[in-house]
């Protein structure tokens, strides 16, 4: 994985979000959010200045990085493949699908492809079950699908 | 600065006018203070009920679910140790209902705990195994997927193995709440969820301070020592190799323990012959090693207090656990800890200079096994600039519990022993030496001979009972001529040494000299120490004071109460190491303290 480097403008704002938390208790999941809205993700280096700033040990901001799924460790891959595992999603053979999206990205759920290009994610009910089951790839949302439709869903996403 | 306690008597007056809860517990009747929770009511009562994460003042988590009561009226059985009493409540600890329920809670347990116990150092004093035990539990009840996890030994002071963790999370708050260090915690979600580093560092590369207290409060074996008795084993075996074993005040006080022995038997005797019995050549005491340090401490006090540029306060440096701490959390106050090295680095300092010079042994074949209630000890062996003859200054340390397991292993009848004497010429320390093993016995050592040596006369009373107790802070102040009131502090645990520590940052501290052990109750209370069971932790019995008061009975009656007067250490210097705080002295018994990356 390729060393994390940030601008001086990320810098800059997280410096700011930083100093400004840093009086009012409980807020270190503020923190958390708002560095991830600058960066993306919460790489350690990041993790180490928002527990150094705030004065929390490391493991703190780790364990709840860890906890919530909305928070990010490695750095996501252009395309955010998320399959549903939501109830009707499920039951329609949503596991079909994260298959063959592990298949065609060649990596599993909650990783991100070395090339930078994918990053998969079993999620949580996304509200849609209308059209279980459904992936979604960044913003846009594919339903009534079966395994073959993916292969093709995919092909508009390989570079 | 120094708070005076005098804004307390008014506070007490207004607590004693909350008014008492009455209620029932297995139909009898008890008032307690509001806010109590059911768990330490029943206690009162008379009930003891079975918990795994409970440990008052450390863990109310209220995870294990083992604790759980029923309570007339209330659909769902009552979390005992987290839910607070109220008026009218009637309790029920031992219904089928509860016993049930304890009982699945606990084969759910079971089937993601790695069931080892033959081989898991734990067993003999495992809650998990004791009370699946009392339950008649069945732990294959819930077969299933289990979590597998790797084995962190890493460290070369502790074991992780989370294979057998019960996430009671007692760990984690000894590491984040009491020690302020916070270098494990709850990672993941749900089934995955685990203790553990941050970006699942090994512990070796984490600012972990190994003062090992998470061990000690492990209900079952996921927190263990490195085992170090094979190397002991070894050296014994090897006949090119003269064995000196030292062993620490604290080990003493509390070895009795795992014999049966209740809390605070002193078993020095029986020890002593238990370790000729092992086979090691020497058996000398580490008391002597802490009169040495008491000696150049207080010179380097002294020099400090003549010295303007010197930085104060001065804050003592045998506890390894706590130079740790600094060395990690603090490296910008390291000028304030003394350079004396530990009384153990101490011992094996002497053993490996002045003793194999007297005795004509070379020092690479003289091997330094130390006994100590402590597992940072294990990390001090290995640090820069102690080894002062070529050769490191102890070879191997292991605990209290490790000696234990040695002696068992050996098959010796411990209780069955004769009372041995220390050998000769390094064995015997002074009482002072001795009382290093507690809380405040650093400070009380030094007092008496700083007061006599500067004074220059004798004191009447030898007791300095304001440094004594388990309060986490003491302050006191003595008289010296020339020098004039000298103010003292003496602290336990690291989540206390640090606010003494943010004081000395901010210019705040009026003190000249603080002693400091990073474990609760210092050495008596160390993490190599007998495993106590939760229950009588819960049942508000001071495990530290217990081991401690031992040690004061022993001084008090003692002829040698004084590191100043003890006749070794004349001989010492005045054969080997010349003045006091000089250069010999210091290449010997002193060293360095450095910064630590926390993160590599």
């Amino acid at each position: 994985m390729s060393a994390f480097v940030d601008t001086v403008e990320q810098k800059e704002q997280l410096d700011a979000v930083l100093s400004d938390l840093k009086v009012v208790k409980g807020s270190l999941m503020i923190a958390m959010q708002k560095a991830q809205e600058i960066y993306g993700y919460l790489p350690k280096e990041i993790q180490e200045r928002i527990a150094e700033n705030l004065s929390f040990p490391l493991e703190k901001v780790y364990g709840i990085a860890t906890f919530y799924s909305q928070f990010h460790i490695h750095k996501p891959g252009k395309y955010k493949v998320g399959i549903c595992m939501g109830t009707a999603c499920y039951v329609r053979g949503a596991d079909l699908l994260l298959k063959r999206v592990e298949e065609i990205t060649g990596i599993l759920a909650g990783q991100t492809s070395e090339n930078g290009l994918y990053t998969v994610e079993a999620t949580r009910c996304i509200g849609c079950c209308g059209l279980a089951p459904l992936i979604t790839v960044g913003e846009e949302v594919f339903g009534n699908i079966n395994a073959d439709d993916v292969n093709r869903i995919m092909e508009n996403y390989k570079e | 600065m120094p708070t005076k306690a005098s804004a307390k008597p008014k506070a007490s007056t207004k607590s004693t006018k909350v008014k008492d809860i009455n209620l029932k517990i297995n139909n009898i009747d008890i008032s307690v203070p509001a806010g109590t929770k059911i768990y330490d009511a029943a206690r009162k009562a008379g009930f003891s009920i079975p918990t795994l994460c409970y440990l008052k003042g450390i863990c109310n988590d209220g995870s294990c679910r083992i604790c759980v009561v029923e309570v007339k009226g209330e659909k769902n059985l009552v979390t005992s140790c987290y839910a607070a009493v109220r008026e009218g409540m009637e309790v029920f600890t031992t219904t089928q209902k509860v016993l049930k329920d304890r009982k699945i809670t606990l084969e759910l347990l079971l089937s993601d705990h790695k069931v080892d116990c033959p081989s898991c150092p734990r067993a003999g004093a495992c809650e998990l195994k004791t009370l699946s035990n009392q339950y008649g539990c069945d732990m294959n009840r819930y077969p299933g997927k289990k979590n597998e996890y790797q084995i962190d030994d890493s460290s070369g002071f502790l074991v992780r193995d989370n294979n057998r963790c019960i996430l009671c999370r007692r760990c984690v708050h000894m590491c984040n709440k009491i020690q302020s260090v916070g270098v494990i915690g709850v990672n993941h979600r749900g089934f995955h969820t685990d203790i553990g580093q941050a970006f699942e560092a090994e512990l070796k590369d984490s600012p972990c301070v190994a003062c090992g207290l998470c061990i000690n409060v492990c209900p079952v074996g996921a927190l263990t020592e490195k085992d170090d008795t094979q190397k002991i084993l070894d050296a014994i075996q090897d006949s090119s190799k003269h064995v000196i074993v030292g062993v620490a005040p604290a080990v003493r006080v509390a070895l009795g323990e795992e014999f049966g022995h209740p809390i605070g038997t002193d078993v020095e005797g029986k020890m002593i012959s238990s370790l000729k019995m092992l086979g090691f050549d020497k058996v000398f005491d580490v008391s002597m090693a802490a009169d040495l340090t008491i000696m150049e401490e207080g010179t380097e006090l002294l020099h400090r207090l003549h010295d303007e540029d010197a930085k104060l306060p001065m804050i003592t440096s045998c506890s390894p656990g706590w130079v740790n701490f600094v060395e990690y959390y603090y490296p910008e106050l390291l000028g304030h800890i003394s350079s004396c090295k530990s009384p153990q680095q101490m011992f094996g300092a002497i053993m490996k200079t002045y003793y194999a010079e007297k005795f004509e042994l070379d020092p690479k074949n003289i091997f330094v096994a130390t006994i100590m209630p402590c597992i940072a000890k294990k990390t001090e062996i290995l640090r820069g600039s102690q080894a002062t003859a070529d050769a490191q200054d102890v070879d191997a340390v292991i605990t209290t519990r490790e000696l234990a397991r040695l002696i068992k292993k050996a098959s010796i009848e411990f209780n069955k022993l004769p009372i041995g004497d220390w050998d000769n010429p390094l064995g015997v320390g002074s009482t002072a030496g001795l009382i290093f093993g507690t809380t405040g016995g650093v400070m009380e050592a030094s007092l008496r001979t700083l007061s006599e040596t500067i004074n220059k006369k004798p004191l009447k009373d030898l007791d300095f009972k304001k440094v004594r107790g388990i309060e986490y802070i003491k302050e006191a102040s003595v008289d010296l001529d020339e020098i004039g009131k000298l103010n003292v502090a003496v602290v336990h645990t690291l989540g206390e040494a640090r606010k003494i520590l943010e004081q000395i940052k901010e210019g705040k501290s009026e003190y000249h000299f603080i002693e400091v052990m990073a474990c609760s109750g210092g050495c008596v209370g160390g993490g190599g120490q007998p495993i106590v069971c939760s229950d009588i932790i819960n049942d508000n019995i001071d495990i530290p004071s217990a081991r401690a008061k031992a040690m004061y009975s022993k001084d008090k009656k003692s002829g040698s109460r004084k590191s100043h007067e003890n006749p070794i250490i004349q001989e010492v210097y005045r054969e080997y190491l010349g003045e006091v705080g000089g250069d010999k002295a210091h290449k010997i018994l002193h060293t360095k303290h450095k910064k630590r990356i926390r993160h590599p």
